[in-house]
């Protein structure tokens, strides 16, 4: 009984001083911070997508570039804050706002409408996204989209070019206005190829009508390749992962995209089509911080900007080939060559073409 | 000493110090992982009362938690295990888009048909589970996991047809206005509301910045519902019979595959609603392609443990799970932890929970020793 007391009391005792302890450290720790942020004059913050913020993509991109914006420029913190669900976004935005973040990444369309909302709740704040171009920007959003079709028609060039078969894939996420851009682009890309060589190559394209069911994605590869593709361009996200490790399983060509994606297979992954989302992230929120006017902006990035291209690693492909994109990049760079981004452009490029 | 095992022995004080518990053992976890505690903790009260918001945003978090929860624990009270609390809610919210994108009636109109809709959508799904149980004798984990996938694919597959899925997104269309549970959905934003509502900072808050709905009302009513329906019902009676033993309960002349059947019936359409309810009241309103389950339905499992099974005490374990979620979210944003961190802890506060049963036993040794104190 008496035993019982006294480990009751000494928990007790221990309970509190602990708690006593805590109570003085976060209040050490809450001083520590309000002197920190009397040297931080920038706070940052993104809100990723329901894809999280490892997501091999984007997200990733974003993060990735905004922890570089606060390794080169002293006196900005950065932060993220990770969506589970669709309605989250307007509550994560939300209290990004209360935590007195100056500019407000939003990364992916799906987040759109969340973020127009909030630009009309905190006039004060700017607001960023990403993939996204509204018809009127409101006057604190700017919007950063890329021209994929860009990178994409280069790394169809290099389908076309490199494939014996005759026949290369095409796996998409889910049907939109940007996910075109990256099957014209390649479509038109891998026929610019078939034109030069003089043959006939066909490309066969599906969607997985998700971005982040690897396992879909493995099985439409799967089959593509069984159907006598020995190449296949994905633009899907995290189903790509799956795209993949098809091709590793059935030692054919993948070709990436919006990162360098060969360290997921270094034999298989023929190329990239890139998407410098991080720099873009890093340069716009820079120009946010040196008090530039960023805001109703829309910031197109492409091949010109250095926003998109392919990595320059090779090896996969060879010279020859190479040297051929590096050439055919400085066309597009000169307007000379433009790539489609919709089915009705992709078709007069073709009849141009012929 | 009779009183602290009395105390003890009451199921809200032991889940009281489960709850407790299991924050000491998450800040060791903070504390290992490298993050302050106490900061975070912090953070996680302030993201959860510091502004009437937040408040009106954990109600609107535990809405749906609550009466997935409610579902989980009116299911156990009669014997069955609604695993597929998820799948209802599913069902729920895409038969509430199926009816709300669709149909544009009046308000007074559209709401109760749209909702309804909802709770037909997870009524099935119940009816199904509950028909194989009581005919077949199929169990009723393996059926409602497996209509679980079923949902989470129905819905992909709405949102991916042409019907409903709205272009350049990944999600349907949004129901219509004429659907919306929130409080004066259209006085709030018409000039009018707005100055009246810029007087008052914090309603302002609350009314333009979170969707304060209808939902947690009628989640509140639906507990004291199936509260009433258990134990002051002669049907309520039947169920629990049949729940604790089937064969006394059929010598005793109850249709045990009839109540099988009702009981599967009413808890899908508890998870129906919380679907339903979700879609009318909160932003997007609408469904979007799911790589995996949000877990409104899962998390209800939790909410129905953390009750003990409890009709009126899902509503205090739906808002603190709510609170937790949400809260976490200022965890992540605050201090840098990420959100594996507040899912480790939000577990480990429920894993606590479900360690309850053991408090009691520790109460009945202490008044055993008393006992032996006193001779």
């Amino acid at each position: 009984m008496k035993k019982l007391a006294a480990f009751l009391l000494a928990a007790v005792m221990a309970v509190s001083a602990t708690a006593c302890s805590s109570g003085a450290s976060s209040s050490e720790a809450s001083e520590q911070t309000s002197s920190a942020s009397a040297e931080t004059k920038h706070k940052l913050l993104m809100v990723t997508d329901t894809g999280g913020v490892n997501d091999q993509s984007f997200n990733q991109l974003s993060w990735e570039g905004l922890q570089k914006l606060a390794e080169d420029v002293p006196g900005v913190e950065v932060n993220y804050s990770e969506s589970k669900q669709e309605s989250d976004y307007a509550t994560n935005l939300d209290k990004a706002a209360d935590d007195g973040n100056e500019l407000i990444w939003g990364v992916g369309y799906a987040m759109a409408g969340a973020i127009e909302t909030a630009s009309k709740q905190n006039p004060d704040i700017s607001y960023a996204i990403i993939d996204n171009n509204y018809e009127t920007v409101p006057k604190n959003v700017t919007c950063v989209v890329f021209r994929a079709q860009e990178p994409s028609f280069l790394v169809g060039y290099v389908a076309g070019k490199t494939t014996k078969t005759g026949k290369v894939g095409f796996v998409g996420g889910q049907k939109s206005g940007v996910i075109d851009q990256f099957e014209y682009g390649y479509k038109a890309g891998v026929e610019y190829a078939a034109h030069e060589l003089n043959k006939k190559i066909e490309v066969v394209s599906q969607y997985a009508e998700s971005f982040v069911d690897s396992a879909k994605g493995k099985a439409i590869a799967k089959s593509m390749y069984s159907g006598g593709c020995d190449i296949v361009f994905h633009a899907a996200g995290n189903v790509g992962v799956g795209v993949i490790e098809a091709a590793k399983e059935a030692d054919k060509f993948a070709i990436g995209v919006d990162k360098d994606q060969s360290f997921l297979a270094p034999e298989n992954v023929l190329t990239s089509a890139l998407k410098r989302v991080d720099t873009a992230v890093e340069e716009v929120s820079k120009d946010a911080i040196d008090g530039k006017e960023i805001g109703g902006k829309t910031y197109s990035l492409g091949l010109t900007e250095d926003g998109v291209g392919i990595p320059e690693s090779h090896e996969l492909m060879g010279d020859e080939t190479y040297n051929a994109v590096v050439a055919l990049e400085q066309k597009i760079k000169d307007k000379e060559i433009v790539p489609p981004t919709t089915e009705e452009d992709y078709n007069t490029f073709i009849n141009e073409l012929k | 000493m009779k009183l602290t095992a009395k105390i003890l022995k009451k199921p809200i004080a032991s889940t009281l110090i489960a709850v407790f518990f299991g924050f000491i053992v998450a800040a060791v976890i903070l504390l290992v992982a490298g993050y302050h505690p106490g900061q975070a903790f912090s953070a996680l009260f302030h993201g959860i009362f510091a502004r009437p918001k937040y408040i009106s945003n954990v109600i609107i978090k535990a809405t749906p938690i609550i009466l997935t929860g409610l579902s989980v624990a009116f299911a156990f009270q009669t014997g069955l295990f609604n695993i597929g609390a998820e799948g209802q809610y599913i069902a729920g919210a895409v038969s509430a888009v199926l009816v709300g994108v669709k149909l544009n009636l009046p308000p007074l109109l559209q709401i109760p048909a749209v909702v309804l809709a909802g709770v037909l959508g997870g009524t099935l799904f119940g009816w199904v589970v509950g028909y194989l149980k009581a005919k077949f004798g199929i169990h009723e984990v393996i059926t409602s996991i497996m209509l679980n996938w079923i949902g989470l694919y129905l819905s992909n597959f709405v949102v991916a047809s042409s019907a409903y899925h709205m272009p350049n997104s990944t999600s349907s269309y949004p129901v219509n206005e004429s659907s919306f549970t929130m409080l004066l959905p259209n006085w709030k934003t018409s000039d009018a509301g707005m100055a009246a509502l810029k007087q008052h900072k914090w309603l302002y808050d609350v009314m333009l910045k979170t969707d304060v709905n209808f939902g947690f009302l009628i989640a509140v009513l639906m507990a004291a519902f199936i509260w009433y329906l258990l134990y002051r019902s002669t049907k309520g009676y039947e169920l629990r019979a049949v729940g604790f033993n089937r064969d006394a309960a059929e010598f005793a002349g109850i249709n045990v595959n009839r109540n099988i059947v009702d009981a599967m019936v009413i808890a899908g359409a508890l998870s129906g609603l919380a679907g339903a309810l979700a879609i009318t009241g909160t932003a997007p309103h609408s469904i979007s392609t799911l790589a995996a389950f949000e877990n409104n339905g899962f998390n209800g499992l939790s909410v129905a443990l953390i009750a003990g099974s409890s009709p009126v005490g899902c509503i205090f374990a739906g808002l603190l799970f709510g609170g937790l979620l949400y809260g976490g979210q200022s965890v992540q944003q605050d201090v840098g932890a990420p959100t594996e961190i507040i899912n480790i802890m939000i577990g480990t506060i429920v894993f606590f929970v479900a360690l309850t049963k053991v408090i009691p036993v520790l109460a009945e040794k202490l008044e055993k020793r008393g006992a032996a104190h006193v001779q």
